[in-house]
Order: C-alpha cells, then sequence, then structure tokens
C-alpha cells in the first residue's frame, strides 16, 4: 500500500480524516 | 490588569503570530518547496534552494515554533495541566490542540531540524546518510501537515464550537 504522505492531497486529506475521529473523540470526553 | 492584559493580549497576539509564521512556513516547504526542487534538480538549478533559502527558512520556521508552543503555554497558564490532562471539560478541546502542537514541536526540533542540518551539509553525513535524512525528515514535515489540520480546529473550536460558556 502507497504511503500516504508521499502525497500533499494524501497527507490533507489524512489530516481531515483525523480531524473528524478526534472531534468524535472530544465529544465523547466532554459528553456532548 | 496589567498581567491579563500580558497574559491574554500580548500571549495571544504572539501565539497567533508566531504560529501563522510556523505553519505557513510549513505549508511553504510542503505545498510549494518539494515539488520546486524537484524541478529544479531536473533542470540543474537547485543549489540556490539548498543554499540561500533553506536555512533561512528554517531559522524562523523553528524558532517561530518554539515561540509558538511558548506564548500558548503562556496562556494557558493556571490551565497549562488541566489541558494536557484532561482534567477539566472545557480545556479537553484545547487539550486535544496542545497535545498535537507539542508533537508537531518534537518533530521540528527532533527529527525535522537534524537532519535538514545533514541535508545541507551543516553536519557532516555520507550521501547514504543525506538521503535517510532526506527521507526521515520529508515524513516529519507531512506528519506535520497532517498534524496541523485537526491542532488548527481544535484551538480555533475551543474559543468557538467547543468554547466553555456553551459545555
Amino acid at each position: 500500500m502507497k504511503n500516504p504522505l508521499d502525497s500533499l492531497w494524501g497527507s490533507v486529506i489524512s489530516g481531515v480524516v483525523l480531524t473528524a475521529v478526534l472531534y468524535v473523540v472530544v465529544k465523547l470526553m466532554i459528553g456532548g | 490588569m496589567t498581567m491579563d492584559f500580558i497574559q491574554h493580549g500580548l500571549g495571544r497576539w504572539l501565539h497567533i503570530g508566531a504560529g501563522v509564521m510556523w505553519i505557513g512556513l510549513l505549508y511553504y516547504f510542503n505545498f510549494v518547496n518539494v515539488a520546486a526542487a524537484k524541478a529544479a534538480t531536473a533542470d540543474g538549478t537547485a543549489a540556490g534552494i539548498g543554499k540561500h533559502i533553506m536555512p533561512r527558512a528554517l531559522l524562523f520556521f523553528r524558532w517561530a515554533a518554539l515561540v509558538t508552543w511558548l506564548a500558548g503555554a503562556a496562556l494557558l497558564g493556571s490551565h497549562f495541566l488541566d489541558a494536557f490532562l484532561f482534567r477539566d471539560r472545557a480545556y479537553v478541546a484545547i487539550g486535544i490542540g496542545a497535545w498535537l502542537g507539542t508533537i508537531m514541536l518534537f518533530n521540528v526540533w527532533g527529527v525535522i531540524w537534524p537532519n535538514q542540518q545533514k541535508i545541507l551539509g551543516m553536519k557532516p553525513a555520507s550521501d547514504e546518510e543525506k538521503a535517510k535524512a532526506r527521507r526521515v525528515a520529508f515524513l516529519a514535515s507531512r506528519a506535520n501537515v497532517v498534524l496541523s489540520l485537526p491542532m488548527l480546529f481544535f484551538m480555533s473550536a475551543s474559543g468557538g464550537l467547543f468554547r466553555a460558556p456553551m459545555l
């Protein structure tokens, strides 16, 4: 499998996905 | 009042200003320089980038990163541990942003800068070591691009979407 970090847009998409995951984590942590 | 102005007025100004320089240069490296250096290497004009641009860009990049982190720590003040240990619901979002920023700062000073010193000839390195340093610095820089997106989201959301009175 290709490393997404080798592609600029793969990196950006990875960042967006990580943001969404962490958003859910934070909502769960604060009980929202 | 004076301390409040220094911490939350000047401190936030410095945090955002230095942060713009840090992340601006990170995006310059990744959105512009990687492709530009590749094209310049192909037509034999890359020497100037390594000699004149990268040392200056990396100087402002690494010091802006440190100033951003220190100003952010000063902004958190007595709530520093509340954020980093997620002890208070109101500080969870900024805590996530602070942890991401801290990992990114480590990447800058602990991974990117030592490897760039080898690539740019500031530290002795064989061709094989330079090739390895180039790959490691590239991946650490790209990892910081990934981390910068949630970092910026949680930094801004801590004063917006997740701001304390809404909890």
